[in-house]
């Protein structure tokens, strides 16, 4: 059952929801960002070294981390030759003071599904290229969302890291023995996952009758409705989740899918661009440090 | 055979986001009409009443539940008793409160006297809304001597958004009701009604006349029709004899 | 979903079911269907069937799962175990959990929920039978049974869900187009006042094609829209003895 949320962390004091208000009737938000700029951008892949894939991303104070993890499995009934995406959520409590331990909210179910969606519809992996065994044994390709500091808009910085993982996300190796045994061996990689396509969201959300982009933490409390836009690289409308107790006009709706077809552009071009530079570095450990060093940060 | 008349109805009939009128009117129920702009729409299923000289307007509900406001007439039936007060269910999302010190005209002493000997759970009373803020319970007062404990009579609830039809424009419909039955209305505005009769073969009549109001409070020309149906309702009992009815 | 893809549109612009592009399913509503519910009402939209019902406004069960100055909305879709093809887990799954939730964001806007501060409104809708659009049919109920309670709202919600299928864009789809098909987009309006409370693409569109989606929307929003005050209007058509 959905409920308004009660809790004490969505009021903000009045003062400073005017404050905001104002600043965005002039153009401003906050901390000096225009309405249409996304917050500084942080991507390091390859962070988890136990997992396929994996990506921590900061956009601004928010940090989310995405590990990617491929395992054998059976393939749906009705999709016998093409592999199986499964996209989860968890908002773990030390994100924030609102997160309380225990199963997925419909928050964290919502953020899942959303990007499940964009990723399913848009064709962003090629399915096709995961079989195994036809009709019996096809790669499952587990994609866990951790958010581990809430500072605001957590699907963008969630799509941004899951859409980093999976670039460069890493196929393990297996044989096929006489018996029809498959055997996996991790130490040793086929190849990178077959992404061949790429999509973001971007969210934007109605503040008054302004419209901004990447909202922060604080600014979510006083925006009344947000609009998250699946953005693919060729320009298409991937996805649509409106969300928030409140409501868009018309003109609204078309205004903010325009500007964030606009942004996501933009955005896809430095992600794609920050992780060629990580890409430059070969994986041995010096490189690796110098992956994590802040000349490597990219601002968006 | 009950057949199905679509009557000429004095007020028209509105559902939410219908627009009543455009332009500067005043509205005299501001829970059921709202402006936005130089618009005003409905937000509820009811009957507009528009009147264009004065630049007012109303809407009737048709439908509704009681949300308590200081100054109703409460009829309450006790759901717990405490040390030093009961508590009233008022048909309200949150449940009356009723003190002792009110109730008896004197301070209470919870170590010596239990509440239950005065009221029990289950028992009729009758109120006011005293004090109503958004931090407690309504707390209801029985003073004055037409509130207290009702010991007789036949209780009815009806759709607390009937109980002005029922009272009528200055009492009219009550007054009616109680002068051609003999008995007396104690009505709520909660939507419970208490009937009193001296003679128990009215109270039958009182009480189906009553739904008689609820179901057709919209329709003009009520009050005769409900004159007619007592007069009915009498003459099947055998309580009339020897009346000729008026033409 | 893949597999045998049936013929969803054939040449003269008629669907598998012989609907034209721009046609909702036979509809039927009803107001006051259940005695115990502040609200109800019973919605079809095709073999869509869904029953809504409003109880409150009330004191919730935790007391302290209020709000000092307006009511809380509680809302849940669930779908009953014979309402699919396969029998249903009635458990709530992850897909119902986002759909209250975006049914509820959906009503939030409209409900006038300041005038009954530290109460509960709950709104509860059970789908006895899925053939697409279910999200949809489950907030036009939704609308009417608050509005058949007499909670004041802004406006009433009428909800519509649009798809492309085969290459065509179309309204009100069922089951065999949303599987079928390249996107489904529900979209759900207060009218008068111009409000989308919801809005979701499970799909791909261009610009373009979203924009021509969303006329057909509404196109179907208003007819709906219409359909719902004509049921509540009836609901007082008088009975005279």
């Amino acid at each position: 059952m959905s409920v308004t949320p009660t809790s004490s962390d969505s009021i903000i004091p009045r003062l400073k929801a005017e404050t905001l208000s104002t600043l965005v009737k002039k153009g401003v938000r906050a901390d000096g960002r225009g309405l249409e700029d996304f917050r500084e951008l942080k991507i390091i892949t390859d962070y988890l070294p136990k997992a396929d894939g994996s990506a921590l991303v900061k956009l601004g104070d928010t940090q989310v981390l995405v590990g990617v993890k491929l395992e054998l499995g059976s393939p749906y009934a009705d999709a016998p030759e093409e592999g199986v995406l499964v996209v989860s959520a968890e908002f773990v409590p030390t994100a924030s003071p609102a997160f309380e331990p225990g199963p997925p909210d419909e928050n964290a179910i919502e953020l899942a599904r959303v990007i499940d969606r964009v990723l399913r519809e848009y064709g962003v992996i090629d399915t096709s290229k995961l079989v195994v065994v036809p009709g019996r044994k096809v790669w499952v390709v587990w994609i866990d969302i951790y958010v581990l500091d809430h500072g605001g808009n957590l699907i963008d910085a969630s799509a941004i890291a899951t859409l980093a993982a999976l670039l460069t996300t890493k196929v393990p190796r297996y044989t096929v023995t006489e018996n029809e045994l498959i055997q996996v061996d991790k130490s040793s990689y086929a190849g990178l996952l077959p992404v061949i396509k790429k999509a973001l969201t971007v969210t934007v959300g109605k503040l008054g009758d302004s419209l901004i982009v990447d909202p922060t933490i604080e600014e979510e409390k006083v925006v009344t409705a947000k609009l998250v836009v699946g953005v693919g690289e060729d320009g298409s409308i991937a996805g649509l989740q409106k969300s928030g107790d409140g409501y868009l006009t018309l003109q609204e709706v078309e205004k903010a899918i325009e500007l964030a077809l606009r942004k996501g552009n933009e955005l896809m071009t430095k992600v794609a661009e920050s992780l060629k530079v990580l890409e430059v570095a070969s994986s041995s450990p010096a490189e690796e440090e110098k992956r994590e060093s802040p000349e490597n940060k990219s601002n968006a | 055979m009950s057949t199905q008349v679509e009557q000429k109805v004095e007020r028209v009939l509105v559902a939410p986001g219908d627009k009543l009128a455009e332009g500067d009117y005043r509205i005299s129920t501001p829970t059921t009409a709202y402006r936005v702009g130089s618009s005003y729409y409905s937000s509820v299923v009811g009957l507009l009443e528009l009147n264009t000289q004065e630049k007012s307007l109303k809407v009737i509900p048709l439908k509704g539940s009681y949300y308590p406001k200081v100054g109703d007439v409460v009829i309450g039936i006790v759901s717990d008793v405490g040390l030093t007060n009961w508590e009233l269910d008022i048909r309200a999302p949150f449940p009356g409160t009723l003190y002792a010190v009110d109730y008896l005209g004197r301070a209470v002493n919870p170590s010596k006297e239990n509440l239950k000997d005065f009221l029990d759970v289950g028992d009729v009373v009758v109120g006011k809304v005293e004090v109503f803020d958004r931090t407690r319970n309504p707390v209801i007062s029985t003073k004055g001597k037409e509130f207290g404990k009702v010991v007789d009579g036949a209780l009815v609830e009806i759709n607390p958004v009937k109980v002005p039809r029922l009272i009528g424009k200055k009492g009219s419909m009550q007054s009616l009701i109680e002068s051609e039955t003999n008995c007396k209305l104690i009505i709520g505005n909660n939507g419970r009604v208490i009937v009193l009769c001296e003679d128990k073969q009215y109270e039958d009549i009182v009480v189906r006349a009553i739904r008689k109001i609820e179901v057709e409070a919209h329709i003009s020309g009520l009050t005769d029709r409900v004159k007619e149906f007592i007069l009915v309702e009498k003459v099947k009992r055998g309580l009339v004899k020897n009346e000729r009815r008026e033409t | 979903m893949r597999g045998e893809k049936p013929r969803l549109v054939d040449e003269d612009g008629k669907r598998h079911d012989g609907r034209k592009l721009d046609e909702l399913r036979p509809t039927k509503m009803e107001v006051g269907i259940l005695s115990n519910a502040s609200g109800s009402a019973y919605v079809e939209f095709g073999k869509t069937r869904v029953i809504a019902a409003v109880y409150g406004p009330r004191e919730p069960p935790q007391r302290y799962m209020v709000l000092p100055h307006r009511a809380v909305l509680r809302c849940r879709y669930h779908m009953a175990p014979f309402s699919t093809d396969e029998r249903k887990n009635p458990a709530p799954s992850r897909r119902e959990i986002e759909i209250s939730k975006v049914i509820r964001e959906a009503l939030e806007p409209v409900v006038m929920s300041e005038a009954f501060p530290r109460t509960s409104i709950d709104i509860f809708i059970e789908v006895i039978s899925a053939d697409g659009g279910t999200r949809t049919a489950a907030l036009n109920a939704a609308s009417l049974a608050l509005a058949d309670a007499g909670i004041p709202m802004r406006d009433l919600v009428a909800a519509v869900a649009v798809g492309k299928v085969s290459g065509y864009l179309v309204l009100d789809i069922d089951q065999v187009e949303d599987n079928y098909g390249e996107a489904d987009m529900p979209v759900a309006m207060a009218p008068s006042l111009n409000m989308i409370t919801l809005l979701q693409l499970n799909g791909v569109l261009t610009p373009k094609e979203f924009n021509q989606a969303l006329n057909l929307a509404l196109k179907g929003i208003n007819e709906v829209y219409r359909l719902q005050k004509e049921t509540l209007r009836n609901k007082y058509l008088v009975r005279v003895e």
